[in-house]
């Protein structure tokens, strides 16, 4: 039982006042900005990154880890009552939840996903507790080709199977690599893309290009796309209390949820999108009130994806802590908040910061306690946050975005990188490519190479390494399966359905 | 390969898509240029500083013959994205206060050039209130201000209003310690 002792350690190391205040601070700030729709824990993380040069490493983790987790509950409340889903994970919840809130129900939805988040995050932190040291064994045995074949895994699935087009995702991942590669070489000491000047040699900050994507490019859409129509708020009716009835309904849908998010959040493919489309599916297929799903709103359709949503979002820190491979946005971030600090996340972040894993899992049990004190009892508090006229929000986002790019260097030339990127951010979202494949091609991308150069180096030029070692040859195959699988899948079905008449090369 | 029932279908062609696939083919030429201008050591010839930069590179083009290819057959966007008009008007405002703090904010520092891009912003999202989006600016930016330049240290353009601020909590926190 060394996990408990850890665990033990851990509380021992969150419960101080100090490391339980930057949790409060952290699961309000998420809570806050995941109700906010245009804000995601990425962007705040990466605005929030210069607390790094400031605070201890365990405290800025606490407060990170809160606002992640902050930012699933309160992803959940814009999602019933404006039927605004803030990212894709919480496309699912506003399905049901927000014919929920239209029917009256809005208070039980509330509440199913917010108790449901909290069992679902209580459960997939247990899981990263016990899961995490099995990993680190396993993961000592890799070599740089191993890791390679693994990232390659990790970047095919979180931009081609996940998002709605491979070819965009890929497109938006390789643009990250671009961007990860300008700045000097780290070993060799040339310059890469930097059109010969001298403020590209530092490369380009992951706050600015997080900044610049997610800020910067969200307020150019909103205002490019102000006729759209506005989505309108639909007001808190009935009572917050779920009935029995619902409670039964519930509890079930909420663990068959967390034990689907969690396994697929803690592959190195990561994602959450794949585990709330599976739970939703599952619960509309179990569930013994069919005529409810997409009509007044069926509870088991909010309580499941939620749940798979909160578990899998526990999951992707798996990954992340014990092989330094991030699967989100927001992993990718807080990577590089590892990397300020002179910290590599992987296999021995276990043994020589245990202070600081353990001290960041015990928090996150804590934050799950606190997200549910926050979103039950003082949940019309965050629906008011909701009233905040578009034009002084995103006015405010920008204020926020100076700040977080021009503190950085003082340099007008970050300014220009950001808006650059802003602009980039703009035609991705018009034209409906996915940009947090650019944040963690460009974090995740240098070290692909670090490992793609060490393992070439280690077989003295041999290509052969990554296809002759059995793991990286499986990781290989694994990624060829995510890329072509689907295409293949169509093609064989398009030929069954349309007999020898098939025309190649249309699917 | 047989073409006889493909009826063509020229005229669907999305011009939209088409300039975003070529704009990301011209980004691809862009990373060509780059990769030819780093020097390498023939030490490194085999996994040089350029290996990668030269596989991002040959994915960019397949990836934008791809979407060239998508747009020739219609593109990808759906229909109600299409319809929807662009706001131009808007998008101008915004753009025109993010240059105007990119210009100002050496001169005036961080608070003022919030305050003008702020103003501009509301403005251009709607708001008529000017006088209240002033206010509501000077707010934000001086807890932005002193939320991070005070509390983290970290240094945000000093200008006019932060200096005089500066020197009026100074004086306080002088007058309270003596």
């Amino acid at each position: 039982m060394d996990t408990l002792g850890h665990l033990a350690h851990g509380f021992s190391v969150a419960f101080t006042p100090m490391n339980l205040m930057w949790c409060l601070l952290g699961t309000t700030l998420g809570t806050a900005i995941g109700v906010l729709p245009g804000l995601g824990p990425a962007l705040t993380i990466a605005l929030l990154l210069p607390i790094t040069y400031q605070v201890a490493p365990e405290a800025s983790f606490i407060l990170f880890a809160g606002i992640y987790y902050g930012a699933m509950y309160g992803g959940s409340t814009t999602s019933i009552l404006l039927n605004t889903p803030g990212e894709s994970a919480t496309i699912v919840t506003a399905l049901e939840g927000n014919k929920m809130a239209r029917s009256g129900r809005g208070g039980a939805a509330l509440a199913t996903s917010a108790i449901g988040s909290f069992v679902a995050g209580t459960l997939g932190t247990l899981g990263v507790a016990f899961l995490a040291p099995v990993v680190v064994k396993f993961a000592l045995a890799f070599g740089p080709a191993e890791y390679f074949s693994l990232m390659v895994l990790a970047f095919i699935t979180v931009s081609a199977v996940l998002g709605s087009s491979s070819v965009r995702g890929l497109t938006s991942l390789f643009a990250g690599f671009v961007i990860g590669m300008i700045g000097v070489d780290l070993q060799t000491g040339q310059p890469r893309f930097t059109f010969g000047t001298s403020e590209l040699l530092d490369g380009v900050d992951v706050i600015i290009a997080a900044v610049g994507l997610f800020a910067v490019g969200e307020t150019l859409y909103m205002a490019s796309r102000r006729y759209a129509g506005k989505d309108e708020i639909v007001p808190l009716k009935g009572s917050l209390y779920m009935t029995a009835a619902e409670w039964g309904r519930s509890w079930k849908a909420w663990l068959r949820g967390a034990a689907i998010g969690f396994p697929i959040g803690a592959m190195p493919a990561g994602g959450a999108e794949i585990p709330t489309f599976l739970s939703y599916a599952i619960e509309k297929k179990l569930s013994k009130h069919k005529e409810e799903f997409g009509t007044v709103g069926a509870i088991e359709g909010v309580a499941g994806p939620e749940a798979a949503n909160n578990a899998s979002a526990a999951g992707v820190l798996v990954p992340m802590l014990t092989l330094g491979l991030p699967t989100s946005a927001t992993a990718a971030i807080m990577l590089s908040a590892f990397q300020s600090y002179g910290i590599n996340p992987g296999p021995l972040l276990l043994t020589t910061q245990a202070d600081l894993v353990w001290g960041l899992i015990a928090s996150l049990f804590i934050a799950n306690v606190i997200l549910v004190i926050l979103n039950l009892p003082l949940i019309g508090l965050w629906v008011r946050l909701l009233k905040i006229p578009a034009p002084q929000l995103y006015a405010g986002i920008l204020v926020f975005a100076t700040v977080g790019t021009y503190g950085i260097s003082q340099s007008p030339i970050d300014l220009v990188i950001l808006y650059l990127l802003g602009a980039a951010g703009f035609l991705m979202r018009r034209f409906d490519f996915p940009t947090a494949p650019v944040i963690i091609g460009m974090i995740l991308g240098p070290l692909a190479e670090t490992q793609f150069r060490r393992a070439m180096t280690i077989s003295n030029g041999d290509w052969s390494v990554f296809y002759t070692h059995k793991l990286s040859l499986t990781l290989l195959t694994l990624a060829f399966i995510g890329l072509a699988g689907p295409h293949i899948w169509a093609f064989i079905e398009h030929r069954r359905r349309s007999g020898p008449e098939h025309v190649p090369g249309d699917a | 390969m047989s073409t006889i029932n493909q009826p063509a279908a020229p005229s669907r062609l999305a011009v939209p898509e088409l300039l975003v696939g070529i704009g990301l083919l011209a980004c691809a030429g862009a990373v060509a240029w780059q990769t030819l201008a780093i020097p390498v050591s023939p030490l490194y010839s085999k996994v040089g500083p350029t290996v990668f930069p030269y596989l991002t590179m040959a994915g960019l083009v397949v990836l934008s013959l791809l979407l060239i290819l998508a747009a020739l057959r219609g593109g990808w966007q759906p229909e109600e994205e299409k319809e929807t008009p662009t706001d131009w008007k808007a998008m101008g405002f915004v753009v025109i206060g993010l240059v105007a703090n990119l210009l100002l904010i050496r001169t005036l520092g961080f608070t003022a050039s919030s305050v003008i891009m702020f103003v501009l912003v509301c403005y251009g999202f709607g708001s008529k209130r000017t006088l209240r989006d002033a206010l509501t600016g000077l707010i934000l930016a001086l807890a932005a201000y002193f939320g991070f330049a005070r509390a983290l240290g970290v240094n945000i353009g000093d200008g006019f209003i932060e200096n005089q601020l500066n020197a009026v909590i100074d004086a306080i926190i002088g007058a309270l310690g003596g």
